[in-house]
């Protein structure tokens, strides 16, 4: 890039000093060209409005139904304000952050959904890379194995749900059968969770596999030969040479599944409604506002959980530099 | 694992069928679980069986038969498409833009959508539940599809801006070239390449309109706007007395249908769509 | 059919970098003429701005005597070639081809014969059904000439469109692409960034550098008589040797030994008022191993004695490389031609001198070799413009 730059840089330069001895007097004003202020041309403007507007009805979308929500939520959140005595609505400050902050519910919810988010993107990395790489490699029925990964994804989460449910709902289901009849796993609080766990691992599993397999596709055959005739065995070829190639594939996988699992609530709205302490922050968001009606404490959790994937979000990109997605300059070719 | 390709012995390929069998049981087991359950007679339901022992489609007449459920399946349909098509149409106009154009604000508009793309949903569920009452939104199909429209717009421009990058617009100067005006040049050239990025990006939005369950719980109370996922949760079986439990799974089998048959058809577009957009560069 | 006209035609970009420059070139109707130069002097440039695809920013272009600076591409009725050719993959070669006539509105029984035509002279005949990603390079590359034939175009412009052949199906296409203009004699400008090419198959030739225009004219008069260092740089195959020289009264004081300056020399060299610092060019073929020259014409010239670092013996001749100990010559154009090679790192040290010699020479590698050069030959450049010092105008 910066060679092409000098180059050109050089090009115009060394015009006018040839010219001078070539064409007589065709050299013009090379000098003040690169000086000259930047004018559009008609072309160029009209570019603009035409990209301005194309892109216009989207943004509006999004900025209507997002930004003016959230600024909304953060004014909710600085009041009194439950549905069920409408008269009492009044503007308290960062009374409602100091309830919510200082709740237990909150802090067991907010601790239920890291420990979700943690186990199940693990599970979800260690398996979507198997899944993955069988996707990717298999030589037998590549069609079918792409085919059926995709179920998974494209089931809406809440049917999957149920046939979890009702697979360990005692007596109905074939594995709550295998534990042994009398056992109800999902009013346990640690097995509720291992089944909210699996279910969403199921369910997110392939799509990792897939953001995964776009990053196995840019490790090329040829490195990992010249790897294996360096001497490296199948488990290093591995962790030394596909694994950093796809690192940046990794990351952004990592990314999109960590922040979509923290808003978990399909699932455990399902499974156990969020009985037995098992409820995420979006459950207990959920409650607040639908069931308890509050919209001010409601609001104030909505912010705080807006506040943490902001956080997450910022670690990611910031500190393993993670490139987001699209986020490159997209220019014309 | 092997890298070296080497002959296609046969013991390579028993355990890569091994291997696929594995992923085909993990995929389709709970699949099949429902459609099992939903196929079971009542005096069967809870024998915990994996394959039902007396067949049945009591369930599925019946689930025909709950005005409940085929109001909400239609809300379901409508709903979803209204929504796909809209931000298919908005989402290509911007994608377009931004592959194709040099214009101010493209990468604020790149970074607003991913930060969407990202947004804890249940984070706008109270404004939107408030605003939405307060416009007569709420409980309405506009009142679902509008935050449709929002959370997939970031994955159609996605994955529509990585399709269209892939055109090589040499083509549009060769047809100016041939003769071809703008509209002609986007018409008879541009627009056959794009179809099927859109067509691939219509699936993805569909689905994930399809699946959505915390707005359709949210920001809907009865029956007028809610969606099967919604309904699900609250349905409790055709009469008071029944156990809901095959009626519920007979529901669940019919809103997969639609899912199943995109995976079935379209796996390969699907998988380009969903893999273009996330990795680049 | 009509004769193309630049009339100081100019492109600056919205940021104000200038990528063409004044570009004046007269096209006659039927002319095949080569733009040629490296990446980044602005030949594509100049053929966009023909084609319509790039505005011009000032001076006029006029095809057949009329403006055309503001028409639209299709309303100027020239047809293009592209480097990647550019074809529609969801149509059949018959389509594709087919393309420019219908949205010219021609009618189905001629749009028909015209593509049988093109398919029949360019050999695609049993390809017309075909898709493009179906065909070879070498088809598809044929199958773009042909829809820039079948609407008898009043200009043809080839945008590199040899570059992503394989060299030896580059060769055999070359040759066509001559036969065929010949066999139309349609107006052809093309752009390429080879040498090879724009020698081989111009009428004439504009060497372009940095959006400058530097040097129109056939390719023989390129080729002998370069107005600059950088057109005897860029022109020629292995391109002409040079070495920093100092001229005292009538000898040039070079690494090759003193060259006594022939009459002809001098005169021009007096006439263009050299500086005593110079740089003199010698093409390889000027070179020949001593020891197969008479006596009389071995004294005509100069002789100078080296080591033979490499020796390529092509077959028809041997080329014999020399490293010799000494400042390069050094100028702005120089570099500029070493990074365009690519070579701009690779040879650091001493002088690279490139000799080509008969079959019969008995030279050998790591030998000490006697070579002859004619000093009648030799070209003298001012290192500090690069403008050649020995050019008698053209």
């Amino acid at each position: 890039m910066s060679e092409a730059s000098q180059l050109s840089a050089e090009n115009v330069a060394g015009a006018s000093a040839t010219a001078r001895g070539v064409r007589g007097g065709s050299a013009g004003s090379t000098g003040s060209a690169r000086r000259a202020k930047p004018v559009l041309s008609e072309g160029k403007k009209a570019e603009r409005r035409l990209g301005l507007l194309l892109c216009a009805p989207a943004a509006l979308v999004m900025i209507a139904v997002t930004g003016w929500p959230i600024i909304y939520s953060v004014w909710l959140s600085l009041q009194r304000f439950d549905l069920r005595f409408p008269d009492q609505r009044e503007f308290v400050g960062l009374d409602n952050y100091i309830t919510v902050l200082s709740s237990p519910y909150w802090w067991t919810a907010f601790g239920v959904t890291a420990l979700l988010t943690v186990v199940s993107v693990v599970l979800e990395l260690v398996l979507g890379m198997a899944l993955a790489l069988i996707m990717h490699r298999t030589i037998v029925g590549r069609g079918l194995v792409r085919t059926v990964a995709l179920i998974p994804y494209g089931i809406v989460t809440v049917v999957a749900a149920f046939s979890w449910y009702y697979a360990w709902t005692p007596g109905t289901g074939y594995l709550a059968n295998l534990v042994g009849p009398d056992t109800a796993l999902l009013t346990e609080r640690l097995p509720a969770l291992a089944i909210i766990v699996s279910a969403e691992v199921w369910k997110t599993t392939p799509f990792m596999a897939l953001l995964l397999m776009a990053g196995l596709a840019l490790v090329p055959d040829d490195l990992l030969k010249a790897a294996a005739m360096d001497g490296a065995s199948a488990w290093q070829r591995f962790t030394r040479v596909m694994v950093p190639v796809m690192k940046p594939a990794i990351l952004v996988a990592l990314l999109f599944r960590t922040l979509d699992a923290f808003r978990i609530f399909d699932n455990i709205f399902v499974l156990t409604s969020g009985a037995q302490d098992t409820a995420s922050v979006s459950m207990q968001t959920y409650n607040n506002l639908i069931k308890g009606l509050n919209l001010g404490v409601g609001s104030t959790m909505s912010v705080l959980i807006f506040i943490t994937v902001a956080i997450i979000a910022f670690v990611f990109v910031k500190v393993f530099g993670t490139a987001a997605p699209g986020s490159d300059q997209g220019g014309r070719r | 694992m092997a890298v070296i390709a080497g002959t296609d012995s046969t013991g390579r390929k028993i355990r890569w069928t091994l291997l696929d069998i594995v992923v085909v049981v993990y995929a389709l087991v709970p699949v099949l679980w429902i459609l099992s359950l939903s196929f079971k007679t009542p005096e069967t339901l809870n024998d915990g069986n994996f394959i039902p022992r007396a067949w049945t489609l009591e369930n599925y007449r019946l689930i025909f038969q709950t005005p409940e459920f085929v109001r909400a399946l239609a809300n379901s349909i409508g709903i979803a498409l209204i929504a796909t098509a809209i931000a298919v149409v908005l989402g290509t106009m911007a994608a377009y833009a931004i592959a194709r154009l040099d214009f101010p604000g493209k990468r604020v508009l790149v970074g607003v959508s991913l930060l969407i793309a990202m947004f804890p949903q249940v984070a706008l569920v109270s404004p939107l539940f408030e605003i939405e009452r307060s416009l007569g939104l709420f409980n309405t199909w506009p009142g679902l599809i509008l935050p449709y429209i929002t959370f997939s717009l970031p994955l159609a421009i996605y994955t529509l801006s990585a399709f269209f990058r892939e055109i090589p617009w040499e083509l549009e100067k060769a047809a100016k070239m041939d003769g071809a005006t703008p509209g002609q040049a986007f018409r008879r050239v541009i627009a056959p390449l794009a179809a099927p990025g859109v067509f691939t990006t219509a699936i993805l939005v569909f689905i994930f309109c399809w699946n959505d369950f915390l707005f359709a719980i949210s920001l809907t109370s009865t029956e007028a706007s809610r969606t099967v996922p919604a309904a699900l949760s609250f349905f409790t079986g055709a009469s008071q007395f029944e156990d809901p439990t095959g009626t519920i799974s007979a529901a669940a089998v019919v809103i997969t249908i639609p899912i199943i048959v995109f995976v079935l058809f379209f796996q390969r577009r699907i998988v380009a769509g969903l893999t273009s957009g996330a990795v680049k560069g | 059919m009509a004769e193309i006209v630049l009339d100081k035609v100019t492109k600056r970009y919205p940021d104000g970098a200038l990528a063409v420059s004044e570009v004046d070139i007269e096209i006659a109707d039927g002319e095949f003429i080569i733009l040629v130069g490296p990446s980044g002097c602005g030949k594509s440039t100049t053929l966009n701005m023909i084609a319509g695809l790039e505005d011009i920013t000032s001076g006029e272009l006029r095809i057949g005597g009329k403006r055309m600076n503001e028409q639209a591409p299709k309303d100027r009725d020239i047809a293009m070639v592209f480097q990647s050719y550019a074809l529609y993959p969801h149509m059949t070669v018959r389509e594709n081809m087919a393309f420019p006539l219908r949205l010219a509105k021609v009618d189905n029984a001629t749009v028909e014969k015209k593509v049988t035509e093109a398919a029949k002279i360019l050999d695609l005949t049993q390809h017309l059904d075909r898709k493009p990603s179906n065909l070879s390079g070498g088809q598809r590359q044929r199958v773009a000439m042909g829809r820039a034939i079948v609407r008898n175009p009043k200009a043809f412009l080839m945008d590199e469109p040899l570059s992503n052949l394989d060299a030896k199906l580059r060769v055999q296409m070359r040759t066509s692409v001559s036969r065929l203009q010949k066999q139309l004699g349609t107006t052809t400008i093309y752009v390429t960034h080879d040498q090879t090419e724009a020698m081989t198959l111009g009428d004439r030739v504009v060497v372009m550098r940095g959006g400058v225009v530097q040097q129109v004219g056939a390719p023989q008069a390129l080729y002998d008589h370069p107005a600059n260092l950088f057109v005897a740089g860029f022109i020629g195959s292995p391109s002409m040797n040079f070495v920093p020289g100092t001229i005292e009264n009538d000898t040039l004081r070079t690494v090759l030994g003193d060259v006594p300056l022939t009459g002809r020399i001098a005169g021009l060299l007096a006439k263009a008022n050299a500086p005593r610092e110079v740089i003199m060019g010698v093409r390889p073929e000027h070179f020949e191993d001593a020891h197969l020259l008479d006596e009389p014409t071995r004294d005509r010239g100069v002789v100078f004695e080296g080591q033979v670092d490499v020796l390529e013996s092509m077959g028809a001749d041997k080329y014999a490389y020399f490293s010799l100990h000494g400042e390069q010559a050094a100028s702005e154009e120089l570099a500029e031609l070493a990074a365009d090679a690519g070579s701009a790192e690779v040879t650091a040290s001493g002088i690279e001198l490139v000799t080509r010699l008969s079959a019969a020479s008995s030279v050998a590698e790591g030998a000490t070799a006697k070579i002859w050069f004619d000093n009648d030959k030799v070209q003298v450049f001012d290192p500090s413009d690069g403008r050649n010092l020995t050019y008698a105008g053209r």
